[in-house]
């Protein structure tokens, strides 16, 4: 299609539209974008689904008789793996967690033989003990029922939203720090520096054109969560929206700053892995914050990974509406006003 | 749009660009040392001097790129600099060394993007591109076209405003000659059309075929300044003799003979201008014989350029 180039657009929009264009046109850019952070949920996803809760591994020596017809009573009903293991080998079992619990046959009566350290080992004692006084008759002094907790715990519902917000993070830093650092070093900058051009329409731009692009890939990740992983939203994907432009612009603003100066593509991916590095490691994406020492938990929510991780996952796992991320809304606000203020100050075109 | 609307009548009297003692320094360097230029409307001027020269430092500063240490600029009679307001901005056109525009772009969409810039004047992209020959090539990325084509591009990007005067920085550095030509088209039609042109450049032949005027810099300052007739006859020399012999003649006596008006060397030979070479080439044979110098070769040419900057500067031009 040719294009006689009669129409007249605003700067703003031809600067958006032409970033947009650069970035659609590179190959592997889909991929990067769209792809690889599916592929990355559905490794993950995978690796850790639940399974259902393992079996005691129970075990006895071949000849404890009175043993061995405790554990088939116990195989037979389903509720135990055994191994049948010679006196030697028995006490090494226990050590390794090859086996859980142990039965022998003693003059008062079973002896279960575990090792206490293990939660593994004081479970198995308590089922099979159950179980067997259970099979022998024993009748429940009182009645009893179980409340399960609804399956909010599984481990994709927490790694989801930290994908996300890690890939928002990514997308941003580097489609925003290099696109600028590449123009400075082709010199591209000094030349629109020397058009009419307002400065801020091009920062701008640049930021616009990553926001057309996450607005898809969010769109197509949550899809892909709902499809794949069953993860419903339960807030509002207004809110998921805003949640997700402030961490946008919280990290387009953390790149403007590294990219002020920097002139060389080397350079700006060190100054890049410093910045994120740290919030991969603390910001709650793999696995949650809460197991750093309390006195860091504080410090932590002020990354702006975190905020971000903790919004998605208040509105995607518990529905929390506008109030509900206020605090992680104006810790990514004051990331990208700040970092705004820093880049204009220090920026340069040359 | 007709092509000859494209540059907007300059109603201002006076100079297109004055520069008054623009003066740079990069830490203990001065890059440009008291620099005092004039572009006149509809002229095109020649920035001339060897790499390292401030020839890029000085369009910088002229362009509001980078804030002069010590002077002052003027365009159309009114201050200018790195603050210039955009309708200031508006008037120039620039095409810079080595930018890269966008590579993965289209001709029209990069054209279009530079038209946006620009809300009181310009010209459409389609007539930017018809201008640089281009228009056939409007679909096509930029990282496809040949250098010329990228620089005419360039150039186009810098037209596409309308501007007053267009700056141009080594317009045709690393083009064959087909390409250079090209551009020279280019610019003399601007030209023609009434715009006035900065160009920088380190070829001789293309100052004295582009250039109304000419300025030669050397170590950040201006060393001589004219039209490029004017400049060859400062050289007074009608002829120009470069000399190899053996031996060691005296390059005082050969400068004293008569009908010789100066002496420079380069490399391992001796450059002489001859105001009066009839009288000149005789002595100088004569002389070499004297000393026992044997001519290894003699050749004579018509003055040029390249000789007045042999002859000011003592260094050929592109040997930077």
């Amino acid at each position: 299609m040719s294009d006689t180039g009669e129409r007249h657009f605003p700067a703003l929009l031809e600067l958006t539209l032409s970033r947009f264009r650069e970035f659609y046109r590179e190959p592997g850019t889909v991929f990067w974008a769209f792809g690889f952070p599916m592929l990355l949920a559905l490794g993950l996803g995978l690796a850790f689904r639940e399974r259902s809760v393992p079996l005691a591994r129970v075990g006895a020596e071949p000849g404890d008789r009175e043993a061995v017809e405790f554990v088939e009573q116990l195989l037979s009903a389903g509720l135990v793996e055994s191994e049948l293991l010679g006196a030697d080998e028995i006490g090494a079992a226990l050590t390794s967690g090859r086996l859980d619990l142990v039965l022998q046959s003693g003059a008062e009566g079973l002896v279960y033989r575990f090792d206490p350290e293990r939660a593994e080992g004081r479970g198995a004692r308590l089922a099979v003990d159950d179980a067997l006084q259970r099979l022998a008759g024993r009748a429940d002094a009182f009645a009893t029922s179980d409340v399960g907790m609804q399956s909010r715990t599984r481990y994709i519902d927490f790694l989801f939203p930290g994908i996300l917000g890690m890939t928002l993070m990514s997308s941003c830093v580097w489609g925003v720090g290099y696109t600028l650092v590449l123009a400075r070093k082709r010199r591209l900058l000094k030349r629109l520096a020397a058009t009419p051009m307002r400065r801020t329409d091009f920062l701008l731009g640049v930021f616009l054109s990553r926001l057309l692009f996450l607005g898809l890939e969010v769109l197509m990740f949550l899809g892909f969560g709902y499809l794949v992983f069953d993860i419903a939203l339960r807030g509002s994907v207004l809110t998921v929206g805003v949640v997700a432009f402030a961490g946008a612009a919280a990290f387009s603003a953390l790149a403007l700053v590294v990219a002020a100066r920097v002139a060389s593509v080397e350079a700006a991916n060190g100054w890049l892995n410093l910045i994120t590095l740290p919030m991969w490691m603390l910001s709650g994406i793999f696995f949650s914050y809460e197991r750093f020492p309390e006195a860091l938990h504080a410090p932590i929510r002020l990354l702006p990974l975190t905020a971000l991780n903790d919004g998605l996952r208040a509105v995607i796992n518990d529905g929390a509406g506008f109030v509900g991320v206020a605090p992680e809304l104006l810790v990514m606000s004051v990331w990208a006003v700040g970092g705004f203020l820093v880049a204009r100050w220090r920026f340069v075109w040359q | 749009m007709d092509a000859a609307q494209a540059v907007s009548g300059t109603s201002t009297v006076g100079p297109a660009l004055a520069a008054h003692g623009l003066v740079k320094r990069f830490g203990d360097l001065v890059a440009v040392d008291g620099v005092d230029l004039e572009v006149r409307p509809a002229e095109c001027f020649g920035l001339l001097g060897p790499n390292g020269a401030g020839k890029t430092t000085t369009i910088e500063m002229m362009v509001g790129l980078t804030e002069p240490d010590e002077g002052r600029l003027e365009l159309f009679g009114q201050a200018f600099g790195t603050r210039a307001s955009r309708a200031q901005k508006e008037r120039i056109g620039v095409q810079l060394q080595e930018t890269q525009l966008a590579d993965k772009l289209t001709l029209i969409e990069v054209t279009r993007l530079f038209r946006s810039f620009y809300t009181s004047r310009g010209i459409a992209p389609r007539t930017a591109l018809e201008s640089v020959g281009l228009w056939e090539k409007r679909d096509a990325r930029v990282h496809q076209l040949s250098g010329g084509q990228r620089q005419r591009l360039a150039v186009a990007t810098a037209l596409v405003g309308q501007p007053d005067l267009l700056f141009l920085d080594e317009p045709t550095t690393g083009l064959d000659p087909q390409a250079r030509r090209a551009l020279w088209d280019v610019v003399e039609a601007y030209r023609n059309r009434g715009g006035s042109v900065l160009l920088t450049t380190h070829y001789m032949e293309e100052a004295a075929i582009l250039c109304d005027r000419l300025a030669i810099m050397d170590s950040g300052r201006v060393i001589a300044e004219g039209t490029p007739t004017d400049l060859v006859q400062q050289l007074d020399a009608s002829q120009v003799l470069v000399l190899r012999t053996g031996g060691d003649p005296s390059d005082e006596r050969l400068a004293g003979l008569p009908g010789v008006s100066g002496l420079t060397r380069r490399d391992d030979a001796r450059v002489l201008s001859l105001s009066r070479p009839a009288e000149a080439i005789p002595a100088i044979v004569e002389y070499l014989a004297s000393v026992q110098a044997p001519i290894q070769s003699l050749e004579t040419h018509q003055a040029s350029l390249e000789d007045v900057f042999l002859h000011l500067t003592g260094k050929a031009l592109r040997d930077g």
